[in-house]
């Protein structure tokens, strides 16, 4: 970690999910004259937003990588802008759509919503390690046998979402599968494969946590 | 000329058979490298300013503060002082930096001093409209007056559905590089071939100079054709920041709002009919919106187009809200929802089941005999008989219902060139300028090129996805499919033929008595008489063989390869709960013909993907303007709902295989499958509840207002 002292830490990283960066972020209340209800409830909170890098060690699938991130980084931004690890996507990025959805501790989080910062000490697994170059995961590979995909955007989302609920259920129902991928969204609309898919690794898997 | 045709459909060993998507693994792994994946040494990220106002006028806009910001690289404007935004959201700046955090930072220092000015963004009451409706002129077929006052029964109503977004996973944007007197470009676009003239034209450069790159895209739905003003900015900052690399990305909230939605349409309507159920009559009067510049026109009365008697009236409506663009299968979902709610709703005036409704009237369509099998054989898929029940009949709070949608499209091929390069050891390469946006094209052209050359797929190198290798079509229309197959027959064809040439001596028989098949050349029906690929490679000398084959859209029915023209019946069966309003899918089938089927496995997942966002648009899509801001009050993905994984049902797809379907060549599917699911499920809940839900999406609010007979804006 950096110089920096824990308070300013925690202010910047607070105020990277306050309302008013939100609204920014979206685009509103941007050097606005005339400002609507909107505008002024966030100026009123405006917190003093600043620029500044850590570099932070992230145990990115099972090997320590060094990256410079800012408080406010999200593990999804320092993912694909700082570490070239693209597999997770960027969709909605406010906690919806699960494209980039990654395995921390376990469990899969969606990137988008949890800061670069919190991941440090984790073990995060991307869509990039669940299996060596050449070779494809079972979850992957069941996704190619049914077709669970169009243009392929939200898949590896949709192959760690499954990858995380065999592991935590190896033999789900269809209802299972239904309740558990519902956290990713898929635009094309691949989702009757999906649910064969998730159904097929399983099977292929054999029921163990592989 | 050499024979192009079609395999006999009892002959063909690769098309037709179930294969899986060829980049299946590189997407299923993370590998697939989308051109928003793109991270290339020294790229610089941005960030865009949007206005936040639907309608004003820019006194100003000063970028000074913005430029000594900790890591800028280089700052434009999309727009002067002095210019009109015409909806919120519109572009207004862009920053380059170091960081994409960086680049955020810089855009909230950029002041822009806008005037504000009145604006309109909500079109669903008409009269409300005054100058901004422009009428389209009205359509008059014989004598719908006098049809109206003989008719037995005359049903009036109203239908609306909403302007929805198309939400592409992967927003609009791009990654270029302007060093020196070249440019590269790496787009998520659905026109590879195309968008780099485009870009050219916006920057005046040399479009020779452009290379275009997009291996894979993150979903179009016929949004992404142009090179956008994001591209033209996004190339002019890389040559401002002296050719470093710049990625522009639109964000989720400005991808909702400003990359293109599917116009809303909305119509007051009378339609009349005999007792017996033959409809005489129609009249309509309908208006949409597209945004500013004004509307899409549904083509209405939809697929039963030829009532007799008919009067249309259509007004487009300006709005200070972002633009239209196509939408798979542009005007026509909204046509099928309106039609056929119509007809559903004259059936239960009739004391009719719509199915005999539909199929007494086939006549009315332009192929009589397909609508009626497919009707047939969609109501035997769901069982219409024993499922069907006079509307709103039923006991309890969970009522069930089924219904019906139809739909139409062309589909003929795009102009495509396809080259085919044969080389000394073997190997074979296909190279078009073509894009898979997610169909299965690279796979459905390595299965033509197998087919044609009797190889196994794993010989053929299929190469797509730059404007480097020969010009084909964008993909919109359903017209990729069409293109691309016949281009890559005549291609493997042409390319046959001339190494027949060189193996034919050595065969001993003249090159026209040779064949192609199972990794062999063989004179035609005598497997004795044969050389491997390999050893007939090896015959034409040092030279590879380079041949081109070309679809020409105007030549191509002649050829046969394909056509257009393809038909589809879907139908639905929902469960609604009457004291929540929530409709819940029990099941959905559609019977779709396209004729020659290339690829069943990536045919049927386009079918079901379709019909999956049918019920998005059926049940929760809706862009929701706000009167007051003039903003979109959903752009985000949490209130633009779209279904999840349990919110679809069953679904149960038919490719309407025959063999006179597979004669007339291979038509395009991507968007005729799109279209009649969100009727069917509109008309199944007129038919469980017994009251029509008349403006889409049925979500639980209008669903109860229905019941409750209120009502609602």
């Amino acid at each position: 970690m950096s110089s920096q002292n824990d308070s300013t830490k925690d202010n910047l990283t607070k105020s990277a999910f306050s309302r008013r960066s939100w609204l920014r972020g979206a685009g509103i209340g941007t050097g606005v004259v005339g400002a609507g209800v909107l505008e002024q409830e966030a100026d009123a909170q405006q917190a003093k937003v600043m620029s500044g890098e850590v570099e932070i060690s992230l145990n990115l699938n099972g090997r320590p990588r060094s990256v410079k991130v800012e408080p406010r980084t999200t593990l999804l931004d320092a993912l694909r802008n700082r570490l070239d690890t693209t597999g997770a996507k960027r969709v909605c990025d406010r906690g919806t759509c699960g494209a980039c959805t990654v395995i921390v501790g376990g469990k899969a989080v969606y990137g988008c919503t949890m800061l670069a910062v919190d991941a440090v000490g984790k073990n995060i697994q991307t869509i990039e390690g669940l299996a060596p170059e050449g070779q494809l995961h079972p979850v992957s590979q069941a996704f190619v046998n049914n077709d669970a995909q169009q243009c392929g955007y939200c898949t590896p989302g949709f192959v760690m979402a499954s990858k995380a609920l065999l592991d935590r259920n190896p033999n789900p129902t269809v209802e299972q599968v239904e309740k558990g991928m519902a956290g990713n969204i898929c635009r094309c609309g691949t989702y009757v494969g999906v649910r064969k898919a998730v159904l097929e690794a399983a099977k292929m898997r054999g029921g163990s946590n592989a | 000329m050499p024979d192009y045709k079609w395999p006999a459909m009892n002959k063909r060993k690769i098309m037709g058979t179930r294969v899986s998507r060829l980049d299946g693994p590189a997407k299923s792994s993370g590998r697939a490298k989308y051109p928003s994946d793109m991270n290339p040494q020294g790229l610089l990220q941005t960030a865009i300013l949007v206005s936040p106002h639907a309608h004003a006028k820019i006194r100003s806009i000063n970028t000074d503060a913005a430029k000594s910001m900790p890591g800028v690289a280089g700052i434009r404007t999309f727009v002067n002082a002095g210019a009109e935004v015409q909806w919120a959201n519109a572009e207004i700046a862009i920053v380059a930096a170091n960081t994409e955090e960086q680049a955020r930072d810089a855009v909230r220092a950029i002041k822009v001093d806008y005037e504000v000015l009145p604006h309109m963004v909500r079109e669903e009451n008409l009269a409300k409209a005054g100058t901004r409706a422009k009428a389209a002129g009205e359509q008059i077929t014989g004598d719908p007056d006098q049809a109206l006052k003989d008719a037995d029964v005359v049903l009036q109503s109203e239908y609306g559905i909403p302007v929805i977004t198309h939400c592409c996973l992967e927003p609009h944007g791009q990654v270029s590089e302007w060093k020196g007197d070249a440019i590269n470009f790496w787009p998520s676009t659905q026109a590879v071939s195309t968008v780099g003239n485009q870009l050219a034209q916006a920057l005046s450069f040399d479009a020779a100079k452009i290379k275009v790159t997009c291996d894979y895209m993150g979903g179009g739905f016929g949004s992404k054709f142009p090179a956008d003003s994001w591209g033209a900015e996004g190339a002019r900052l890389s040559k401002d920041t002296g050719g470093r690399p710049v990625k522009v990305f639109l964000d989720r909230a400005t991808e909702l709002t400003i990359a293109g939605v599917r116009p809303s349409h909305f119509m007051k309507v009378k339609v009349g009919a005999k007792k017996d159920g033959t409809i005489t009559a129609w009249q309509s009067d309908s208006w949409s919106t597209g945004g500013f510049a004004g509307g899409g026109m549904a083509p209405i009365p939809y697929v039963y187009a030829n009532i007799p008697n008919r009067r249309m009236n259509h007004a487009a409506v300006s709005l200070n809200a972002g633009p239209q663009r196509a939408w798979r299968a542009p005007n026509h979902p909204q046509a099928s929802f309106l039609t056929t709610s119509a007809i559903t709703d004259l059936a239960a005036k009739l004391n009719m089941d719509p199915l005999d409704v539909f199929l007494k009237n086939a006549n009315l369509t332009l192929r009589e005999a397909t609508y009626k099998s497919q009707l047939e054989k969609a109501a035997k898929m769901i069982d219409w008989k024993a499922k069907y029940h006079a509307p709103g009949e039923g006991k309890g709070t969970i009522r069930r219902g089924v219904g019906i949608g139809v739909a139409t499209w062309g589909g003929a091929g795009h102009a495509s060139k396809c080259k085919i390069v044969l080389h000394p050891d073997g190997s074979v390469e296909v190279e078009l300028g073509s894009q898979d946006i997610g169909t299965g094209t690279r796979t459905c052209i390595t299965m033509v090129a197998a087919e044609t050359l009797g190889l196994p797929m794993s010989a053929i190198r299929v190469k797509i996805g730059t404007n480097s290798y020969p010009a084909s079509g964008p993909s919109g229309g359903s017209t990729t499919i069409g293109g691309v197959s016949s281009s890559t027959r005549k291609a493997a064809v042409n390319a046959l033929e001339k190494l027949f040439e060189k193996v034919a001596p050595s065969l001993g028989v003249p090159a026209d008595q040779l064949e192609a098949v199972d990794s062999r050349i063989q004179v035609k029906g005598n497997p004795n008489k044969a050389m491997s690929w390999k050893q007939a490679a090896q015959k034409m000398g040092p030279q590879s063989i380079e041949e081109m084959g070309e679809n020409v859209p105007a030549q191509a029915p002649r050829e046969g390869l394909n056509t257009l023209g393809a038909s589809g019946v879907q139908m639905a069966e929902v469960e609604v709960d009457t004291e929540t309003g929530r409709v819940r899918m029990r099941k959905l089938v559609a019977v779709q013909d396209c004729g020659l089927v290339v690829n069943p496995k990536t045919a049927e997942s386009q079918v079901y993907g379709a019909c999956i966002m049918s019920i998005c648009s059926a049940l929760f899509e809706e862009r929701v303007m706000d009167a007051v801001t003039g903003r979109v009050l959903n752009p985000d993905m949490e209130f633009y709902k779209l279904a999840g994984l349990p919110d679809i049902g069953e679904i149960e797809v038919q490719m309407d295989i025959t063999p006179e379907h597979d004669a007339r060549g291979i038509i395009g599917l991507g968007e005729p499958c799109a279209i009649g699911g969100g009727a069917a499920i509109a008309n199944a809940i007129h038919n469980a509840l017994g009251v029509r839900v008349p403006l889409a999406p049925a979500t639980p609010e209008k669903v109860l207002n229905a019941i409750g007979n209120r009502r609602y804006a």
